[in-house]
C-alpha cells in the first residue's frame, strides 16, 4: 500500500477507535468491562439492549428526546422558510443587521440561555415538557436553517419567482408547488443541521426537564446508582443515541457539503 | 386592446431609470424597443408587464388603467434574456403552466402545447427537464411558454442574446412569424440596430430613459428625429461633423475648411447656429459614385473586414469616421485615401454635436 493511502486509513482508524470502543462496550458484560484489557468481547451479549428497550426509564428517554427534536425540527423549518425568503428576495429596513443579528444567536454559549429559561418557562407552566425544549432549541436553530436556507434560495433567479407571477399562479401554490421543490435539498440539509444540534444538545434539555420529558442524554448522565456504573448498558445507550443521527445522515449526505457552504457553493 | 403608456416615470433609489415615457402598442404590431444596454429597456418591459409600479404616470390597457394591477392578473407573456423555465417540471409541463393556472381543459392544453412544440421544433424533447436541453432549447421552451399563453401582451427582453450566432439567425426569421398569428402585441427589446432593421415593424429608440422616435422602423432609420435616434439607431457608429449652418442650402465645418450643400435637409436649422452633420458609414464611400458627392482627404486608422465589406476608419476634418466599402479592401494604416459623401443625403440637426 502506498503512502498516499496510508494516510486516510490511520485517519479514519483514528477516529473510529472511540466508536469501536463503545460497540465493544455495549457487547460485553460489566464483570468483562471491569475485569480487564480486551480488544473484543469473549462472551458477546445483547443483554445491555434488552435492559433498554424494555426499562421504561431508559426507553422513555429515547422517545422524549425524539418528540422534541422532530417537533424542533418541524418548527425551525416552518419558521425559516419564510424569513429566509424574505432575506433572499426583498429589501427592507435594516435587513443585513437583523440577518447578522440572527447569526450572532449561535455565537453565545447556550448556558447563558439556560437561567433565563427556566425561570420563564417554570414560571408559565411549560417547565418539563417537550414544546419547552423544542422552543428553546429553536433559538439556535431557527437562525442556523434561516442561513442555509436562504443561500439555497438566493441561487434560485429571481426571475423564475416573477414568471410564476406572470403565468398566474398565487403565491402559496408557487411557494409550494415551484420554489419548494427547487430547494428542497436545501431544507434537507437545514432540517438536519437542526435534528443534528437538538439531538446533541444537553444542558438546556437536561435543565429544561425532570421527569415526564427527561432526554436520553440527561438519561445517560443520571444512571450513576450504589452499585457504581452500570457500564455495559451506558456504552449501549450511546450506540443507540448514534443511530438517529447516523440515519439521517444518510439522507443528506449528498447535499452535506453544500449545507456548510451555506448553499453558495 | 391596445397598450399606452402615459408619462411613465421610474425612480430607483432617487435615480431616473424611466423619464417621462410615453408609447403606445397597437394590437398585432410586432414593436421593437432599441436602445443601448442601460438604456432602460429592462425597466420599461417590466413596467409594461406590471412586474414593477411606475412611479409617476398611467399604464392604459384596452382603455382600462391599469397601473397598479398586480402581474398575476393580467394576460401578459414575458420572456427573459436569461434562459428562465422551470427546472422541476418537464418541457410539456413548462409550455403548459400558465394554461393549467387558468383552468383550461385537459385536452385543450395537451393540443395548444402540441401545436407550439411543433412550432418550435421542441416534440422530441417534451419529456425531458429543460436543463437537460442545449441552450437554444432551453428558450424555445421560454417562448413556447409565451407563445401557448396566446397573451394580449407578450414582452421578449433580449431573447436571443445569450444564443450563439446560428440559433440567434434562425430564431429571429422565425420569431415575427410566430407572433404574427396570434394577434398579440409583441413588444421585443434589443440592444442591436441591426436586429431592429431585419425583425422590422415598429421601433421605440429609447436612450437614457426617454424615447428619442417612435414609428415604423425604416422610417426612424431613413429618418431620424435627433442626433441622438441616430446615434442609437447606427450600428458601426454614425459618423458626425459639428458644423454652422451658413447659408440657407449650405453648413460649413467648424473651421470652415469644409461647405456641405445640403440643400433642403438643415430646413429645421437657423441660418449662422451651431447644427451636427450625421451620415451612416454606407454614405462615406472610397469612390465615387455620383456627380454630387463631395471629395475629403483621410487617413486610415483601422480596417475591419467582414467578408462581403469592409469598414475603413478614417480620421478626416479632425473627426473620427467610418467608411464602407464594398468586398474587401484593405488599406494601409496611416495611408491617405480619398472619401466620397453626397451632402444631399446626410442628416443636419440642431445643436452641438453629443458627448457619443
Amino acid at each position: 500500500m502506498s503512502k498516499l493511502r496510508l494516510t486516510p486509513v490511520l485517519y479514519i482508524v483514528f477516529l473510529m477507535v472511540p466508536i469501536y470502543w463503545l460497540l465493544t462496550m455495549s457487547l460485553k458484560t460489566n464483570a468483562e468491562i471491569l475485569g480487564g484489557f480486551s480488544l473484543w468481547p469473549k462472551d458477546p451479549t445483547l443483554a445491555n439492549f434488552r435492559t433498554i428497550l424494555t426499562d421504561a426509564s431508559w426507553y422513555s428517554g429515547y422517545i422524549n428526546s425524539t418528540i422534541y427534536v422532530v417537533l424542533n425540527t418541524i418548527i425551525s423549518i416552518t419558521v425559516a422558510l419564510p424569513a429566509a425568503y424574505a432575506f433572499s428576495r426583498y429589501r427592507f429596513l435594516g435587513d443585513k443587521h437583523l440577518f447578522f443579528w440572527l447569526l450572532s444567536n449561535r455565537m453565545a454559549p447556550p448556558a447563558v440561555f439556560v437561567l433565563p429559561f427556566f425561570q420563564l418557562y417554570s414560571s408559565i407552566g411549560l417547565f418539563d415538557t417537550h414544546i419547552a425544549v423544542a422552543l428553546a432549541h429553536c433559538l439556535f436553530n431557527v437562525p442556523l436553517a434561516v442561513w442555509i436556507l436562504e443561500g439555497f434560495m438566493s441561487g434560485v433567479p429571481k426571475e423564475i419567482d416573477e414568471t410564476a407571477q406572470i403565468d398566474g399562479y398565487s403565491f402559496p401554490a408557487f411557494f409550494t408547488r415551484i420554489f419548494m421543490p427547487l430547494i428542497a435539498s436545501g431544507i434537507g440539509v437545514a432540517a438536519f443541521f437542526c435534528f443534528m444540534f437538538s439531538w446533541v444538545e444537553l444542558l438546556i434539555a437536561r435543565t429544561l426537564t425532570s421527569v415526564d420529558a427527561k432526554p436520553i442524554a440527561a438519561v445517560m448522565t443520571r444512571t450513576v446508582s450504589a452499585s457504581g456504573l452500570d457500564w455495559g448498558v451506558l456504552a449501549a445507550a450511546g450506540v443507540l443515541t448514534i443511530v438517529p443521527g447516523a440515519i439521517v445522515i444518510w439522507f443528506v449526505r449528498n447535499h452535506i457539503a453544500k449545507g456548510f457552504a451555506l448553499g453558495r457553493v | 386592446m391596445a397598450l399606452e403608456l402615459q408619462s411613465v416615470s421610474k425612480n430607483v433609489d432617487g435615480e431616473t431609470h424611466i423619464s417621462d415615457v410615453s408609447v403606445r402598442c397597437n394590437p398585432g404590431e410586432f414593436n421593437v424597443l432599441l436602445g443601448p444596454t442601460l438604456a432602460g429597456k429592462t425597466s420599461l418591459l417590466r413596467l409594461m408587464a406590471g412586474l414593477d409600479e411606475p412611479s409617476a404616470g398611467r399604464i392604459m390597457m384596452a382603455g382600462q388603467d391599469v397601473t397598479g394591477l398586480p402581474v398575476r392578473k393580467r394576460d401578459v407573456a414575458f420572456v427573459y434574456q436569461q434562459f428562465i423555465n422551470y427546472p422541476g417540471f418537464s418541457v410539456f409541463d413548462n409550455i403548459a403552466s400558465p394554461l393549467k393556472i387558468a383552468k383550461i381543459s385537459k385536452d385543450e392544453i395537451a393540443a395548444r402545447v402540441e401545436k407550439v412544440a411543433d412550432l418550435l421544433g421542441l416534440t422530441p424533447f417534451l419529456q425531458r427537464k429543460p436543463l437537460e436541453l442545449s441552450g437554444g432549447q432551453q428558450q424555445r421552451v421560454a417562448l413556447g411558454r409565451a407563445l401557448a399563453r396566446e397573451a394580449e401582451l407578450v414582452l421578449l427582453d433580449e431573447p436571443l442574446a445569450n444564443l450563439d450566432y446560428k440559433l440567434r439567425e434562425e430564431l429571429r426569421a422565425e420569431l415575427p412569424k410566430l407572433f404574427q398569428n396570434t394577434g398579440s402585441m409583441v413588444v421585443y427589446a434589443t440592444s442591436e440596430p441591426e436586429e431592429a432593421l431585419l425583425l422590422g415593424g415598429q421601433v421605440i429608440v429609447l436612450h437614457e430613459g426617454q424615447v428619442q422616435q417612435a414609428g415604423a422602423t425604416l422610417e426612424v432609420y431613413n429618418s431620424p428625429a435627433s442626433l441622438q435616434a441616430a446615434m442609437t439607431f447606427a450600428d458601426p457608429p454614425l459618423n458626425v461633423l459639428p458644423a454652422i449652418k451658413s447659408d440657407a442650402a449650405e453648413v460649413k465645418s467648424l473651421d470652415g475648411d469644409l461647405t456641405l450643400k445640403v440643400n433642403g435637409n438643415a430646413s429645421a436649422v437657423a441660418e449662422g447656429a451651431k447644427c451636427t452633420v450625421g451620415f451612416r458609414p454606407h454614405q462615406l464611400g472610397l469612390a465615387r459614385t455620383s456627380e454630387c458627392e463631395v471629395e475629403l482627404k483621410g487617413r486610415v486608422t483601422l480596417t475591419e473586414i467582414t467578408g462581403s465589406e469592409s469598414f475603413i476608419h478614417v480620421e478626416a476634418v479632425g473627426e473620427r469616421w467610418t467608411a464602407l466599402a464594398h468586398g474587401i479592401h484593405a488599406p494601409e494604416v496611416g495611408a491617405e485615401v480619398s472619401l466620397f459623401l453626397d451632402p444631399e443625403t446626410a442628416f443636419v440637426f440642431a445643436g452641438g454635436a453629443g458627448n457619443g
